[in-house]
């Protein structure tokens, strides 16, 4: 296996791992279910290619801008939707989704079916700079939750009701987390669309949405970590499997679906790796190792 | 003595049942208030109204004399009316502390923008915030379970939590949905002293719905009895124990019913 390839995958799960990080936050924080978010992704995809090809913007300035474009899109789709409760608003999302995709479809200035090419891809989307996003995107997601917006969701997740009741404006907690996950869905677009050099309408169908769900649950919900790690595995697998192309889609369902029975929870069940952990568990080990030596002796 | 919460006239009707049917009263500054009647009497009901989960059908509600109207339930809670309720709502998963925690959160106002510079305005708010959790969690009794999720924790203190991250929000009335349900006798009377204690120390006006009486007749300054949705009898507790109604409402008739039963 070449560099190339890998380095090729590794950016396909960061891409991946950004969507999912904002996706974390809203499904698994929020306790929100979205499958609409290939739609976020889209909108940014296509208006940071716009941006860069069209009006010759610098790849960066261009990315955010398909981030806020999306967001906006997320305030929109939220203000309109998010007094809906659960089931509800995920068929919301799944028709927002779809909705996006068959509006580009029917677009001419974005291509229609056919999609935007020849999309700068010199020195735009790269490891590094994919790396550098995630790392900010982790960052930022971390000190979100770990403050009283994060707690503020997190209770909405857990109690609805009660969380009225303590004050919390539960509507509006719930548009920030959606917004949030769509910037983080839209840099994630403008990030693939500048590393294929290609979009098309077709890239971002249900299929996707529900990949990306898949992967924040898989992950476990409420776990940053977890999320990281599930980008990881679940990009990476399909590409380990490629040689024998015809089964690995099954493998890929039967992985998810034995984690989901082994660890309905998901893989990190709403912990988190961090130093600190890490470090007591080390130290645990060495302890236990010490003890066994003493029973020994 | 200020009224802190008086109904006027309230009445909730769901399609034709009539929950709530003319209810006024009003409650002085610092006094608990009882809110007593049989099942179904339409007691949650009111809770639900003052805390603008339900809507109200006619009549209406004035907190310190200012008409409570178009608010959300969270807006309630801002100005300073929260409650607890009568199947517990806690936030399960989470831990006693971060239960109280979370609802201290009126305690600081920093921005999103502050939690990602994470200086200044936001350390020094998240430490009031944590103060301010562990000195609750104290005065409960409940800082030797800070650590234990919530849903683990024995009955009476979950119900304790609840009262604790209704505090949390420095409340000027608080409302008691069934505070002593599935509490034994002892507990019962540590729940009392409890009541008077923190409505002492937190200058609280409090309207609890109970159904042990001897919690009600201990703790409460006055009475009011609901039955189906109207309203029954209101006084002090000897007035109430006295009052032949509310006796009937409670145990029925003495002749007719004697006559029927087993």
């Amino acid at each position: 296996m070449s560099w190339v390839y890998i380095s090729g995958i590794l950016i396909l799960s960061g891409i991946n791992m950004l969507t999912v990080l904002g996706l974390s936050l809203l499904t698994g924080f929020t306790g929100l279910f979205s499958f609409g978010h290939a739609g976020f992704m889209a909108i940014g995809a296509y208006i940071s290619a716009t941006m860069t090809m069209r009006m010759g913007m610098p790849f960066i300035p261009a990315l955010l801008i398909g981030g806020f474009a999306a967001m906006l899109a997320g305030l929109l789709i939220g203000k309109l939707t998010l007094n809906l409760k659960g089931d509800y608003f995920c068929i919301a999302t799944l028709g927002f989704g779809e909705a996006i995709r068959l509006i580009l479809d029917n677009i001419q200035f974005f291509g229609g079916a056919r999609g935007l090419a020849n999309i700068p891809t010199e020195g735009t989307t790269t490891l590094t700079s994919v790396v550098l996003i995630n790392v900010v995107a982790i960052t930022f997601l971390v000190f979100i939750i770990k403050s009283r917006h994060g707690r503020n969701m997190v209770a909405i997740r857990e109690e609805e009701m009660a969380s009225q009741v303590i004050g919390i404006d539960v509507f509006k907690y719930k548009l920030m987390s959606l917004a949030i996950s769509a910037l983080y869905a839209g840099v994630a677009g403008g990030l693939l669309a500048h590393y294929l050099g290609y979009i098309q309408p077709i890239m971002f169908k249900m299929v996707k949405s529900t990949e990306l769900t898949i992967i924040v649950i898989f992950g476990g919900l409420g776990s940053v970590s977890g999320s990281v790690i599930g980008a990881l595995l679940l990009t990476f697998l399909p590409e380990i499997l490629r040689s024998f192309y015809d089964w690995r889609l099954v493998v890929y369902g039967a992985a998810v679906i034995l984690i989901m029975i082994t660890r309905p929870q998901g893989l990190m069940g709403g912990k988190e790796i961090s130093l600190k952990g890490i470090f007591n568990f080390i130290k645990k080990f060495i302890n236990k190792n010490k003890d066994k030596e003493e029973v020994k002796s | 003595m200020s009224s802190v919460l008086s109904l006027k006239h309230v009445t909730k009707r769901f399609g034709g049942l009539t929950a709530v049917g003319d209810v006024s009263f009003n409650i002085e500054e610092g006094e608990i208030f009882g809110l007593i009647g049989p099942n179904g009497a339409g007691k949650t009901t009111i809770f639900n109204l003052i805390t603008a989960i339900y809507s109200i059908t006619e009549g209406e509600i004035f907190f310190y004399n200012k008409k409570l109207e178009k608010l959300k339930p969270f807006q309630i809670a801002n100005i300073g009316i929260t409650r607890t309720f009568q199947n517990i709502r806690l936030f399960k998963k989470l831990s006693t502390y971060d239960n109280v925690l979370t609802a201290c959160h009126k305690a600081a106002d920093y921005g999103l923008l502050d939690t990602i510079i994470r200086f200044g305005k936001f350390k020094k708010q998240e430490k009031e915030l944590n103060d301010k959790t562990a000195e609750l969690l104290k005065l409960m009794g409940l800082w030797e379970y800070k650590d234990m999720v919530a849903s683990n924790l024995p009955y009476g203190l979950q119900r304790k939590l609840e009262i604790a991250r209704a505090l949390a929000l420095d409340p000027k009335l608080l409302l008691l949905d069934e505070p002593a349900a599935g509490m034994n006798p002892e507990e019962t009377i540590q729940l009392m002293e409890l009541i008077r204690e923190i409505r002492d120390k937190f200058n609280l006006t409090v309207l609890i719905i109970e159904h042990h009486m001897d919690l009600i007749m201990g703790v409460c300054d006055r009475i009011f009895v609901l039955n189906f949705g109207i309203p029954l009898a209101q006084g002090t507790p000897m007035e109430i124990q006295g009052d032949k109604r509310v006796i009937e409402a409670y145990l029925g008739k003495v002749e007719g019913n004697y006559a029927e039963g087993k």
